[in-house]
């Protein structure tokens, strides 16, 4: 598994430049907006990327939280599962279709809810109780440099479009800033709690960060309602061949955003190991059976991976 | 369920005779609460026309600030007697405590609030154009809003380094969308431009979300180790 | 035409901010072989 990285590193390379090539040469340029306009094949997909990381961690929280007792376990999941088959089976109800906004394909919604209880599963296969957590810290900390990375570019390309750097109204631009925050105030928690209990209490912020999402999302637009604001990043339709380009870029960030994760993930893995291996080590020195003459083999004396 | 609320109440009735009789931190935070009005007097002009408009986001910002002081406080004490420990070995469900201690916490922070607010009248000269009735649920359930959440990540910093400055970190975030809604809510009251219902709405969902986001999830908090 | 700084700007800031946390997660993984090498030896 470890031999990939560099050949997936590579290719993720190339297919930044390619994206990168599409984003400047081969998209075409906007009619009103020139060719500043072309912030967006970094704008948006970073946007995308960080909400996906956001969520995932939001995903490995509940079930950290869940799996801490089997019942919880077993609750959480038939939870998900309802989920899963009341939002696939929901949009296509014609009272439900018509509440959906304009451009959102009932069969997209119904996809969404599927991949998020898919999501759910997989994610409780494969990462495992400390996994998990050691999961929800990466999302958490590659999400935030995701994030920064739309707040930094959002006004860089409102000024020149609309004039001003911000709009209190954006609700967009302003629920990004939100979840940034909350997941700041994330990362900010663990480094300085020190209890044993650090993972319940971030997955315990994670879960309350989740459900103020929408909340922050009704409030800025109710505001926006009563005070109209430019809609920074454009609303409307797309041309093709500019959603074409911003697919593509959308496909090398994510594969790029992979690779961090996974090197993050490895460090934070390897960071508790060293961890372990101190703490054990301080428990074994005073009694003199520490050492590398020592019949005790720390975990690490196995050679370095 | 009986013994759930006898919990809460007695615990409640024990903070309470317990600040009473150490009336000092009470004292030093009106006081505070005081100097945050006349701060905000000296650098907002009162006598501004646009002053009605911003005095919404003055008044709650003001509230915000005093009402961190005063959370910040009230988790102090149990530590110090060990009490939280005795808590967390005794059967009472831990919800009690918290409720509890958002209760107490709510009444101190709307004594607080009830310092401030006729200053703030005062001092911007404010006439209330829209429904003032209307004010009355925005101050309830705004101040439950802070006062909810604000217990619960107090009861989270305890066991952080730098405690004091971990409560704020974690609370604004969270409380952003009730801040937009209490302050968009009292200042569409004062000017009496546009409804603020939606607000009052969205402030309870806000308050029903996080109440029971908090209750479910105290037990966990508490058994933080 | 002047707008065009604000492409560069964004693009130039993306992979500042992407350079920076790249490299502290490098000198984390440094840091960390150094300690794995010190418990190695038995400090």
């Amino acid at each position: 598994m470890k031999r990939a990285f560099p050949i997936l590193a590579v290719l993720t390379a190339l297919l930044l430049v390619y994206a990168f090539y599409q984003a400047l040469w081969v998209a075409p340029t906007d009619a009103l907006q020139g060719d500043v306009y072309r912030i967006i094949y970094y704008h948006v997909p970073s946007a995308w990327t960080a909400f996906l990381l956001f969520f995932i961690n939001f995903i490995a929280s509940v079930q950290y939280l869940a799996n801490a007792r089997p019942s919880t376990a077993r609750a959480a999941r038939w939870i998900v599962i309802a989920i899963g088959i009341i939002g696939f089976v929901a949009p296509f109800i014609p009272q439900v279709k018509q509440q959906l906004p304009t451009g959102m394909y009932p069969s997209s919604v119904a996809t969404t809810f599927l991949i998020i209880t898919g999501l759910y599963f997989v994610i409780g296969k494969y990462f495992v109780d400390q996994d998990l957590d050691v999961l929800a810290v990466t999302m958490a900390e590659v999400g935030v440099v995701f994030c920064s990375i739309v707040l930094v570019t959002g006004p860089i390309w409102a000024r020149p479009v609309w004039g001003i750097w911000w709009a209190p109204g954006d609700i967009r631009l302003t629920s990004t800033l939100v979840l940034w925050l909350i997941y700041v105030s994330y990362l900010v928690l663990r480094r300085f709690s020190d209890s044993a209990q650090t993972q319940k209490l971030a997955a315990v912020l994670a879960v309350f960060g989740a459900l103020d999402v929408p909340l922050v999302y009704f409030s800025i637009w109710f505001f926006r309602t009563q005070h109209p604001q430019p809609v920074i990043g454009g609303g409307g339709s797309m041309d093709p061949r500019m959603l074409h380009v911003l697919l593509i870029s959308w496909m090398a960030f994510l594969c790029f955003a992979f690779l961090v994760c996974w090197s993050r993930y490895r460090l934070e893995k390897l960071r508790r190991e060293v961890e372990e291996a101190e703490a054990l080590e301080s428990l074994l020195e005073p009694a003199g059976l520490a050492g590398p003459s020592s019949a005790v083999k720390t975990p690490l004396s196995r050679g370095s991976k | 369920m009986r013994s759930f609320w006898s919990i809460a109440l007695a615990t409640l009735t024990k903070d309470i005779r317990l600040e009473w009789r150490s009336k000092d931190a009470l004292n030093a935070m009106l006081f505070f609460s005081l100097l945050v009005v006349v701060i905000f007097v000296f650098s907002f002009d009162p006598l501004a026309e646009e002053s009605r408009h911003i005095v919404g986001g003055l008044v709650w910002v003001a509230f915000l600030f005093a009402a961190v002081v005063a959370l910040n406080q009230t988790w102090a004490r149990e530590l110090r007697n060990q009490v939280l420990d005795a808590y967390r070995v005794s059967p009472a469900p831990a919800n009690a405590l918290f409720l509890a201690k958002a209760i107490g916490n709510f009444i101190l922070v709307s004594l607080l609030e009830a310092l401030m607010a006729p200053l703030f009248v005062i001092f911007y000269n404010l006439r209330v154009l829209g429904p003032a009735w209307q004010l009355i649920p925005v101050a309830l359930l705004g101040t439950w809003a802070l006062v909810v959440n604000g217990t619960f990540f107090a009861a989270m910093s305890l066991r952080t380094r730098s405690r004091e400055l971990m409560l704020p970190l974690l609370l604004f975030p969270v409380s952003i969308p009730a801040v937009i809604s209490m302050v968009a809510a009292t200042t569409s009251i004062l000017t009496g431009d546009d409804p603020a219902h939606f607000y009052i709405v969205l402030l309870l969902t806000y308050d029903v979300v996080f109440t029971t986001a908090c209750l479910a999830l105290f037990e966990t908090v508490l058994q933080a180790e | 035409m002047n707008s065009i700084k604000f492409l560069y700007a964004a693009y130039i800031a993306t992979w500042l901010i992407h350079g920076l946390y790249i490299g502290s997660l490098v000198r984390r993984y440094g840091r960390l072989r150094q300690q794995m090498k010190d418990l190695g030896r038995g400090k």
